[in-house]
């Protein structure tokens, strides 16, 4: 039964990548802008939860709880200040400009944090599992699984269910149109950057949980984030995890195979993906 | 009193100019009517009143205050609220949601909601979990309507609510036109079809080439004056 062992724990690895891709997914469904600076933000929110932990010596899902409104501060501030200026038409500027903001945090980590690696202590958490007859599974691993689907069913209820979710979609579909009904949507891609900002810090907690991390492993993630977006179809979260689960699985089979296998096996299965369905599993219906 | 006025209102697309100095006077109560070919430039005359044109603050006056230069959400939060060209709807809001989203920038209690929409125009009510844009032209234009009264608007600016639909549609949805009035909306029409606009209107603006060429009551104006007005001399 070593093959459902490794199915299990890439499902479970899936829920982390889907974590990693959930505020992508979110800021290109409603302004399509490609932040490619999402995953240094996510390792910015491990060191802001590390640093909290440390000075506070409090446990870390406390410190992400409080890291939470600094990072949708900081998110919101990010868009009203910078972001919103550069979109528009021209899909180039954004890139541009998110590129840039990926090389100075990484230089800012670098310069307050240090290269060396770090690691975010959990204590018991690290290494408890359930045995489940033929699997055994991390209590980490399935902590991570169950906030990423948290985290979906969250957005999904405030995509469908409230007023600013109607306002995110309005905007997404045609500013100008939104503008007429009253909604401001520079405001709106504010608040959107500022949640996106929450399921990051969502997302550093468990980055720096589960393994080690140093400044210059954010652009690693953002690929694995990136993958499991377009996979999924964009602007679908339920897409986004999906997309996450199947390099998850992929990565866990190729390991299983030969450990230098693992991280190409997730790409090849992008790959495959994309030649059967180009615009991912479940693409919108309009565009 | 008057409640909405232009003055002298000038509108540019980069260097090209649409608009030259054009004057209109929307009444307390009054519903009045901009009539004009396509390329007259009516839609960038509702579009710079509604705030999508941005134009200097004093060409537009909205109950005493300079709105030219306001943002389109500002402008919506103070009453004036917009039908667009071509409907506009959001297609991946359900119809109810559609209207909903008619009252993000202004919460004003008033005689529209979600129910007297829906019995103004009772189709509405059938399809309100249905996406916008799956609805006939005529219903979808019953939803930009009923979006841009959700929130109860002072004014409210129709485009071009004809446009592309049959006789008896338009016919009824023109017939919602008496309970928009007496809700206490002013009414500013813009259409290409003269007769129609002849109906509903106390004063008739007629455009040609981003310019104001005839104005008046509907009685007072001949057919030849706005045949030459529409068309120009030479038509
Ligand atoms: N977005 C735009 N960019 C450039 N020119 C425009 C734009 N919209 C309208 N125009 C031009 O402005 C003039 C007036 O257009 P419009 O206000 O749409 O007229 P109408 O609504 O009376 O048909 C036309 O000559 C049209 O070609
Ligand atoms: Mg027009």
């Amino acid at each position: 039964m070593i093959w459902l062992d490794t199915i299990v724990q890439g499902i479970l690895l899936g829920g982390l990548y889907a974590l990693f891709a959930a505020g992508l997914s979110l800021v290109f469904g409603i302004m399509r802008l490609v932040n490619l600076a999402h995953g240094d933000l996510i390792v910015m929110g491990a060191y802001l939860i590390l640093t909290i932990v440390s000075v506070l010596g409090i446990n870390p899902f406390l410190a992400a709880l409080i890291a939470m409104p600094i990072m949708f501060a900081l998110g919101w501030l990010l868009q009203r200040v910078v972001l919103n200026r550069v979109l528009g038409p021209d899909i180039l500027p954004p890139l541009l400009v998110t590129f840039g903001l990926s090389i100075v945090l990484q230089n800012a980590l670098l310069e307050g944090f240090s290269a060396d690696s770090q690691r975010i202590g959990a204590g018991l958490l690290e290494t408890a599992s359930w045995n489940l007859g033929p699997v055994t599974v991390g209590i980490m691993p399935v902590l991570t699984f169950a906030s990423a689907i948290l985290v979906i069913v969250g957005l999904n209820q405030l995509f469908y269910r409230t007023s600013l979710g109607r306002a995110f979609r309005a905007t997404s579909d045609d500013p100008v149109t939104a503008s007429l009904m009253g909604i401001k949507p520079a405001g709106v891609f504010a608040m959107a950057t500022g949640i996106a900002m929450i399921v990051v810090t969502i997302a550093a907690l468990y980055l720096g949980m589960r393994a080690n991390f140093d400044p210059t492993i954010g652009p690693a993630r953002l690929i694995y984030a990136f993958e499991a977006v377009i996979i999924g179809g964009l602007g679908s979260l339920w897409g986004t995890l999906a997309g996450g689960i199947i390099i998850g699985v992929a990565q866990t089979l190729g390991a299983a195979v030969s450990p230098e296998w693992q991280i190409l096996a997730g790409h090849v299965a992008f790959l495959v993906v994309l030649l059967i369905k180009p615009r991912g599993l479940f693409p919108r219906a309009y565009d | 009193m008057t409640l909405l006025e232009t003055q002298n209102l000038t509108a540019h697309y980069g260097d090209f100019q649409a608009l030259f100095g054009v004057d209109i006077r929307l009444e307390a109560g009054q519903t009045i009517a901009i009539i004009g070919a396509n390329g007259a430039g009516k839609t960038t005359l509702m579009r710079s009143i509604a705030g999508v044109l941005r134009n200097a603050p004093g060409m537009i006056r909205y109950d005493g205050t300079a709105i030219g230069a306001l943002p389109a959400d500002e402008v919506m939060a103070m009453g004036v609220s917009m039908v667009p060209e071509g409907r506009k709807l959001f297609p991946s809001l359900s119809v109810e949601e559609n209207l909903l989203v008619g009252t993000y920038g202004r919460k004003i209690v008033g005689h529209w909601s979600l129910d007297t929409v829906y019995r103004l125009f009772p189709i509405l009510r059938e399809k309100r979990h249905v996406p916008g844009t799956a609805l006939s032209g005529g219903q979808q234009q019953m939803v930009a309507i009923g979006r841009a009264l959700m929130s109860n608007p002072r004014v409210l600016l129709c485009d071009e609510i004809s446009l592309g639909l049959a006789p008896v549609v338009i016919r009824d949805i023109y017939a919602a036109l008496p309970e928009i009035q007496s809700s206490g909306a002013s009414v500013i029409v813009v259409e290409q079809d003269i007769g129609q606009a002849m109906k509903v209107a106390s004063t008739v603006y007629c455009m040609m080439e981003g310019r104001v060429t005839l104005s008046g009551a509907p009685g007072t104006l001949s057919r030849g004056a706005i045949h030459a007005a529409y068309f120009g001399a030479h038509a």
